[in-house]
């Protein structure tokens, strides 16, 4: 593949038909939120838009954002996108080991210097660079080489968008975000544990069609994050009318009542899960029946026990539901800033999780 | 056809223990496209809906489109997964559902205009195609 075609020329290479492309830009445009006018704008951009290199750093990191992103389902839409950039380095999916990988990485970094997309995964560890290194070089020695070319850095997963797990109070390694390492480059925070992987693949064609996303105040792209897991919650109806369940096997719990009670972190997590869904599209955790953990959100592990409910609801939630959905929104806001005082302070508190709040007898 | 109600409760499911609350947006959606078959009708002006961005309780998607029913009109595109468009009973109203290779839904659109732009012939296909018959009749000498 020649890295000077354009994206449409690459996909037509690939047999991929414009039927096909004008399939990707309508499911791309409702994954980006946009409404559905925008499909044509969506499909005369990328369609001229070059194959950009792109530069994947995995730090402290579990893998699960690539396993994410490889296994959203064999030959998807997805994977349309991702053989038309050049994936140029990635430690895991790259055939070229040792010498040769580091090669590839900086040949890719020379020849596409301010202009290659870096993408990072992993936290890294700031207390002591020789806690993670690969082929000897330090995580942020790597990382600071790496973000001086690039055109722009996307933080994949909660790690690299906030230190994440490892950055979980003691933080043994003194794990810290891209974001609080390097200040001269925009940085698009696309967090999760892992991230959805339309989302991933979502940032990098609103990248190519119209350049940085709009990003809230933790950096992540609006279009994605923008509204809370309980605003779109298909349970919320039940919050609204205070149907709670109180238990994992009581009655409201197998009538698919909120889970507000059993410490679903919806109400103050911004994620795409309730829409995009997981595997495929099948569910996502409330729909399983277990609350959300939040995992989009900074320091998700320290912020009191999964199972526990930042606040009660009061009791006047079902009767505001009268009111219709406009006071319901009202009240998940009140609720939902509560919430995040109370998170905030349990976070300070670094409260820990016991086994009663794993058995939830409170 | 009941447009109002609960649609889609779960088996077992009384008034006092309710499975399945409705969001209340299928109504206002019959309604859009009310207006937008209006606009279409007096101005030409096409118009979609994207349904993933819209909450809607377990059963509702299947009850407006169970309103909207089926037309004259139904085509399955075999594209990267399949997608399938089908006019409504509503002539000009279309429903436009893209599937995956794994056969599971990633987009759902409801259109007004005279034909959504997936079932048009593309010019870059075509052209692909005119070079094709080209070498097609040059190698079998019917030129």
């Amino acid at each position: 593949m020649k890295k000077d075609q354009t994206l449409g020329e690459t996909l037509r290479r690939q047999g991929v038909s414009r039927r096909s492309f004008l399939k990707f830009c309508a499911t791309t445009a409702s994954l980006m939120a946009l409404p559905p006018s925008m499909i044509p704008v969506i499909a005369a951009t990328l369609e001229k838009a070059r194959r950009p290199s792109v530069i994947w750093l995995s730090f402290q990191e579990c893998t699960g954002c690539t396993e994410s992103i490889t296994r959203s389902s064999s030959a998807s839409i997805e994977d349309l996108i991702f053989n038309a950039i050049s994936l140029d380095y990635h430690h895991t999916l790259q055939a070229a080991s040792g010498s040769a990988a580091e090669q590839a990485r900086e040949t890719a970094m020379q020849e596409n210097h301010g202009k290659y997309i870096l993408v990072v995964d992993g936290s890294i560890p700031a207390a002591n660079n020789g806690y993670s290194t690969i082929a000897g070089i330090s995580n942020f020695d790597m990382l600071k080489e790496a973000a001086e070319g690039a055109a722009a850095i996307v933080a994949v997963g909660s790690c690299s968008s906030f230190g994440g797990i490892p950055h979980a109070n003691p933080n043994p390694t003194g794990a810290v975000s891209v974001s609080d390492l390097i200040k001269d480059k925009p940085i698009v925070n696309v967090p999760g544990c892992p991230p959805i992987p339309a989302v991933i693949t979502g940032v990098l064609v609103q990248f190519l069609t119209f350049g940085l996303p709009d990003l809230d105040h933790l950096g992540r792209p609006k279009a994605f994050y923008g509204q809370s897991i309980h605003d779109r919650c298909y349970r919320r109806p039940f919050y609204d009318k205070g149907l709670f369940a109180d238990t994992f096997d009581d009655e409201g719990a197998r009538k698919g009542w909120c889970l507000y009670k059993l410490g679903c972190k919806g109400p103050t997590t911004y994620n795409a899960c309730a829409t995009e869904k997981w595997n495929d599209g099948t569910s996502f955790p409330i729909q399983s029946g277990h609350p959300c953990l939040g995992c989009s959100e900074p320091d998700f592990w320290d912020a009191g026990s999964f199972y526990r409910s930042l606040s009660t609801p009061t009791e006047n939630i079902g009767k505001a539901a009268v009111y219709g959905i406009g006071a319901g929104l009202l009240a998940g806001a009140v609720v939902g800033s509560v919430q995040r005082a109370r998170k905030q302070s349990a976070v300070k508190a670094h409260q820990r999780v016991t086994i009663d709040d794993l058995d939830k007898e409170s | 056809m009941t447009v109002h109600g609960t649609p889609g409760a779960s088996p077992g499911c009384g008034s006092d223990t309710p499975c399945n609350i409705p969001t209340g947006n299928v109504v206002p959606l019959l309604h859009e496209i009310l207006h937008a078959l209006e606009r279409w009708l007096d101005d030409g002006e096409e118009h979609a809906i994207d349904l993933r961005g819209i909450p809607m309780a377990p059963g509702e998607e299947d009850h407006l489109i169970e309103t909207l029913g089926e037309g004259e009109i139904r085509a399955d595109l075999s594209l990267t997964g399949r997608s399938v468009v089908l006019e409504t009973r509503f002539p000009a109203v279309w429903l436009v559902t893209h599937y995956n290779t794994d056969d599971t839904i990633i987009g759902r659109f409801i259109e007004v205009c005279e034909m959504p732009a997936i079932l048009k012939s593309q010019a870059e296909d075509a052209r692909a195609g005119l070079e094709y018959l080209e070498s097609l009749l040059s190698e079998n000498n019917l030129q």
